[in-house]
């Protein structure tokens, strides 16, 4: 016994000095190698009493835990210090620049349509399409805009052909008769995309988006109409309260017809929605005509029902304060970096508009 | 539409405000574009202070002033007035003015050296007095606080000015207007129409309406007014015409347009003794010309509505009168012309000719045939008031009776459409103030539409009167139902947000251009394309719908460039066309991509982007959508506009015969025709109509998950093919020996030049080995090995290299 303590001590204390890695493992070898001090311990237990046999086997089990324990200990200790003292000589500059991030934008106008979609989806509305081309019967006849009626004077219409009967759409609302006449009511249908018109100024381009509303039941009447707009407006300006106003106005599809306007007030050369006694105007809507619910083969006796179109070009601008329509199309690399969005910032309805 | 308030109040009793009848005319639905005072000329006269008067230095008597006009700068005046001195308050003319006592139009001048901004005035040249010596001195207790402000009052009054929507010409005057400020309880109609007027003898010019087919004109009215005089209209109705904007002629020209702005009724007065024998009112024939009275020749085609006399055609009826029997301000007798014309044929003429006059603009839009007798009157009236004259009996022809309608209305449609109710006393009030004859049975109104309001024809249109009338503020807000018909966005719609936002997140920006392109760039895009032009382009370099969606990326990242840009990586996702019928276009996905890769970096070696750059992003876009790279195919095939060398094409399949997507570098030739000034350009496009329908659902898209445990073996192999041989076969077969053994292939180096044959190249690639039953022995990896080889040499009498 008193000899596997010596070795103990010995052991423990020569392990307690300053080491390098190699001492360390001469000193397991010493101990626990093929003749090591210890391992001969255990060769020779079977050559002990029987009665001894147990304690001391006990003892040196424990004596051999103890050294293993503490040159495992060293080790590691030793590691530790040999990286650390490594990694003193392995310092780089974090200040330098990082590797470059490609990091891509969408369009405002992209954004805001996905906004829009959001909201509307969130009341039930699904998005329809229709083709940028289109013929002067969807574009205008069958929203009760005969050819005689100066309300086509309004649109200043690019034409494709001589005849005058292929165009390119001058308002989304064909999107309307196309819906209706491939399916069968209740429709309750948003339709964004491309329009045009041969104007162009600092406030008009020849090519400018708009988004079409369309909600046809048995009961639908303009308070619905007020009620949808109301909630959009709200939600799309993330503001709590908004000042609208229903101004009668005339469109050949709708009767009666409105005009709306959200009132505004200029700070610090910036439109803050909601607030404020201007008003501007931002959509045009009204109860779609029987003329144009006949046209597509729905009894207007039975059903009636809203529409609505909405600049969104105008919309964009409005909210995120920009003041050129223009630049919307002219791919100034500066503007589009300035104003287009992150591609994971995707409006939804669970995590909102916008962050 | 433009008139005073004090116009509106010859029609209207009434005791609101301006500012409330502004608000109320907007309620109803007349839209109040403006509401201010017509600018005058002398409103360029302001008060100023000389801040600062110095010796001009090249003339002894003029002097350089700095006048503070009350803007945010001085402006510089050179001025010869004795009296010009420091803190003098003046009166100052800026360029563009006009000098009341000589005419002269300021401009911008250097006198003697110096720019001179306009100039300081005197009393004479204001025509405020003699006194010419030196420029005015205002006293300073009165105008020391009114710098900037003008020096004239503008004793004009306030014009209001309506946007009238179409439907509504009965507001195309000021009566009509006055009616449904009435009829919204702002006053009281006034009756104004004086019936008394003196008519001696008959009109004896014969007036006919020929019965020609789709004849323009339906009713023509007319009387002679003998021996006036014209001359200068009176103050009262030259202050109306300037009010408006508008410059009076004289009294007779003034008069007919004065009556066309308050009833809606346009007239015409022709020079009696410059008609030939009779009036014909009939269809022109082609050829015919006429020179109007805004001095243009017209040459008229077949079937438009002319008034003519023996000699030939006067005038374009409804639409504009001829310079040959216009009158002068020596006219002696004249022959008043009402009538009512057509809309579709005033439209239809006016549209071939180009013409836009205040008449045609009210005639297209519908005026009350029964209007023709009231305004002979009115305007027979004032001239034999202004003019003197005698006036003759009306003559009235006329080839169809005007019947007033009905129209049956329930009035609970009001409520339903509506979605709020009021007493059907207060719909009869304010039908019957708009003009209606109202019947009532039991709950349903027999109406009887004023001839004024062409635009109404069903119960709808009512409803639509009661509410503007009524107020829009009383429809109550129905908060949404958040019920649901169909999915928010069908497949395609959500593969189209997908790639956008997919495409924006490898570095592109997104922009969108026009739909329309130059031709000429196009041309270089079009491919098959059938070109689709627009006939009234908005400029000759956007007159065709553009083919591909390249021209307008192409064009705009050449603009980028130009900047200063270098690396720039820009998409549009939109439609693209291949013939000018309705649906006959594609939606497609198109990116570009300039310069380098690591331009300018620290620690990264930087290169040109290339094709595999355009690759990359194409198929890492179909991955992100859905598609399995496994399935991807690759073929050289490609549009004209890419690099023949150096692009490709995408198939869904092996054995899809249409691809859905290219990517590739520019053509050369295409940047050197854009003159893009780039060291390297590529691109790609994917087609997403040819995408339809090949995707799962994403809980469809997950089949089990298996894995194996099993060691992994890698093996390196160096093949020698023949230099057209394609990568992309040789991973096929390989991948193809054993599914179930051969988990990777990857390419990983491509060699050509010193130790392999001119027409050969090496394709070194490492291949995975791995069973998902065991580990595999050295015997069962040595198999393995072998069969690569010699499927690979087999197939494609391809050499590994040893």
């Amino acid at each position: 016994m008193s000899d596997i303590k010596k070795i103990k001590d010995e052991f423990l204390n020569k392990l307690s000095t300053d080491l390098n890695i190699e001492s360390v493992i001469q000193i397991k070898s010493e101990l626990f190698g093929k003749n090591g001090k210890i391992s001969n311990f255990f060769k020779n237990l079977g050559s002990l009493p029987p009665e001894e046999r147990k304690n001391f086997a006990s003892d040196l089990n424990f004596v051999k835990d103890e050294l293993q324990a503490k040159i495992n200990k060293k080790i590691q200790e030793i590691e530790i210090r040999e990286i650390n003292s490594k990694l003193e000589n392995e310092k780089v500059d974090v200040t330098l620049p990082e590797r470059d991030i490609v990091r891509g934008k969408i369009h405002p106008v992209s954004q805001v349509i996905d906004e829009i979609s959001s909201i509307f989806s969130e009341i039930g509305f699904s998005v329809e399409e229709g083709p940028d081309v289109e013929n002067e019967h969807y574009n205008f006849t069958a929203l009760n805009t005969p050819d005689n009626h100066p309300a086509r004077d309004m649109h200043d219409t690019f034409y494709l052909d001589d005849k005058k009967e292929l165009l390119l759409r001058t308002h989304t609302s064909p999107v309307q008769v196309r819906t209706m006449l491939k399916g069968k009511p209740p429709f309750k249908i948003i339709a964004p995309g491309r329009t045009y018109r041969s104007d162009s100024d600092q406030t008009h381009a020849p090519m400018f988006h708009q988004v079409e509303g369309l909600h046809i039941d048995k009961n639908i009447n303009m308070g619905h109409l007020k009620g949808c707009l109301n909630y959009f407006i709200k939600s799309f300006f993330e503001v709590d309260k908004i000042k609208m106003r229903f101004r009668p106005s005339h469109f050949p599809f709708t009767e009666p017809s409105a005009e709306v306007d959200i009132g505004y007030e200029m700070k610090d050369g910036k439109i803050v929605i909601g607030e404020g006694d201007k008003w501007l105007e931002i959509l045009g809507c009204g109860m779609v005509h029987p003329n144009v619910l006949k046209n597509v083969k729905i009894n207007p006796d039975k059903y009636q029902g809203y529409a609505f179109g909405i600049g969104i070009d105008r919309l964009a601008m409005l909210k995120y304060g920009i003041n050129d329509l223009r630049a919307f199309f002219e791919t100034d690399y500066r503007w589009l970096n300035h104003f287009g969005f992150d591609p994971l910032d995707v409006p939804s309805n669970y995590r909102g508009l916008s962050r | 539409m433009k008139f005073t308030i004090g116009w509106l109040k010859e029609h209207l009793d009434t005791k609101f405000e301006d500012s409330q009848i502004i608000e109320k005319l907007t309620d109803v639905g007349l839209e109040v574009e403006s509401f201010e005072k017509v600018i005058s000329d002398l409103d360029n006269f302001k008060v100023a202070k000389i801040i600062n008067a110095e010796q001009h230095p090249n003339a002894d008597k003029l002097k350089v002033c700095d006048v503070d006009i009350g803007e945010k700068n001085t402006v510089k005046v050179v001025c010869g007035a004795p009296n010009a001195k420091k803190d003098l308050l003046t009166v100052y003319a800026g360029p563009g003015s006009v000098i009341p006592k000589n005419n002269m139009k300021l401009t911008v001048s250097k006198i003697r050296g110096v720019t001179s901004y306009g100039m300081l005035c005197s009393e004479s040249e204001l025509n405020l007095s003699d006194e010419s010596d030196g420029i005015i001195e205002l006293k300073s207790n009165k105008y020391s606080d009114k710098v900037g402000k003008n020096f004239f009052k503008n004793n004009t009054e306030k014009v209001i000015d309506l946007s009238i929507t179409p439907n509504r010409p009965d507001c195309l005057g000021v009566r009509g207007v006055a009616r449904d400020l009435a009829a919204a309880g702002v006053g009281k109609l006034k009756n104004t129409i004086n019936t008394k007027i003196k008519n001696n003898g008959l009109q004896k010019i014969k007036v006919s309406i020929k019965k020609d087919k789709n004849q323009g004109c339906t009713i023509f009215g007319t009387c002679l007014i003998k021996d006036i005089t014209n001359k200068e209209s009176p103050k009262w109705l030259k202050d109306k015409i300037i009010s408006l904007g508008q410059k009076p002629i004289s009294a007779i020209v003034d008069i007919t347009n004065y009556v066309m702005l308050d009833l809606n009724r346009p007239l015409h007065a022709y020079d009696a003794d410059k008609i030939d024998k009779e009036i014909i009112i009939r269809n022109s024939e082609k050829g015919e010309t006429f020179q109007a009275l805004d001095n243009k020749d017209y040459k008229l085609d077949n079937d438009m509505c002319v008034i003519s006399d023996k000699s030939g055609v006067l005038g374009l009826g409804g639409i504009i009168g001829g310079t040959r029997s216009g009158t002068e301000l020596n006219t002696k007798n004249i022959l008043l012309e009402s009538a009512y014309f057509l809309p579709r044929s005033i439209r239809k003429t006016s549209k071939f000719l180009n013409i836009d006059t205040d008449a045609k603009f009210r005639f297209e839009r519908g005026i009350d045939p029964q209007s023709v007798e009231t305004g002979l009157k009115k305007a027979a009236q004032l001239i034999t008031k202004i003019c003197g004259g005698n006036v003759s009996k009306f003559d009235v022809q006329s080839i169809r009776k005007y019947k007033k309608n009905t129209i049956k209305f329930k009035i609970p449609l009001f409520e339903k459409i509506a979605g709020f109710k009021i007493k059907d006393k207060e719909v009869i009030k304010i039908l019957i103030d708009l003009g209606f004859v109202v019947a009532k049975k039991k709950s349903e109104l027999e109406l009887t539409i004023p001839t004024w309001r062409p635009d109404i024809t069903q119960p709808i249109d009512i409803v639509e009167e009661i509410v503007r009338i009524k107020g829009f503020n009383n429809i109550e807000i129905l908060e949404p139902q958040k019920n649901r018909i169909k999915e928010t966005l069908n497949k395609q719609q959500k593969l189209f947000h997908f790639l956008q936002r997919s495409a924006a997140s490898k570095g592109y920006f997104e922009t969108v251009t026009w739909s329309f392109t130059d031709s000429k760039i196009n041309y270089l895009f079009k491919e098959n394309y059938k070109e689709i032009k627009i006939v009234n382009p908005i400029s000759t370099d956007l007159d065709v719908l553009r083919n591909s969606i390249f021209p307008n990326l192409a064009f705009y990242i050449k603009k980028n460039l130009d900047r200063g840009f270098k690396d720039i990586s820009l998409f549009e996702i939109g439609p693209i066309f291949k013939d000018n019928k309705p649906g006959e276009q594609l939606t497609v996905i198109g990116g570009i991509k300039s310069g380098k890769i690591s331009r300018l970096n620290w620690n990264e070696e930087n290169r040109l982007v290339d094709v595999f750059d355009a690759k990359k992003d194409t198929i890492q876009t179909l991955l992100e959508a859905g598609y399995d790279r496994q399935n991807l195919f690759v073929r050289e095939k490609s549009p004209s506009y890419y690099h023949p060398g150096k692009s490709g094409s995408v198939y869904l399949d092996k054995d899809d015969i249409d691809p859905v997507a290219f990517f590739g570098e520019i053509h050369p030739n295409i940047i050197k025709k854009l003159d893009i000034k780039t060291e390297a350009l590529v691109g790609f496009e994917i087609y997403l109509d040819y995408l339809k329908d090949t995707k799962l659902k994403l809980k469809d898209s997950k089949s089990k998950f298996q894995f194996s445990d099993y060691q992994k073996s890698d093996r390196d192999f160096a093949f020698v093919v023949d230099k057209n041989f394609k990568a992309q076969d040789l991973t096929e077969i390989i991948s193809s020996i054993d599914q179930n053994l051969i988990k990777s292939v990857k390419i990983f180096d491509v060699y050509e030049g010193e130790n392999i044959p001119k027409d050969k190249k090496s394709i070194a690639l490492n291949v995975t080995i791995q069973s998902s039953e065991k580990t595999l022995e050295d015997s069962d990896l040595e198999k393995i090995n072998k069969l690569i080889i010699s499927t690979v040499e087999i197939k494609t009498g391809a050499k590994i290299r040893s």
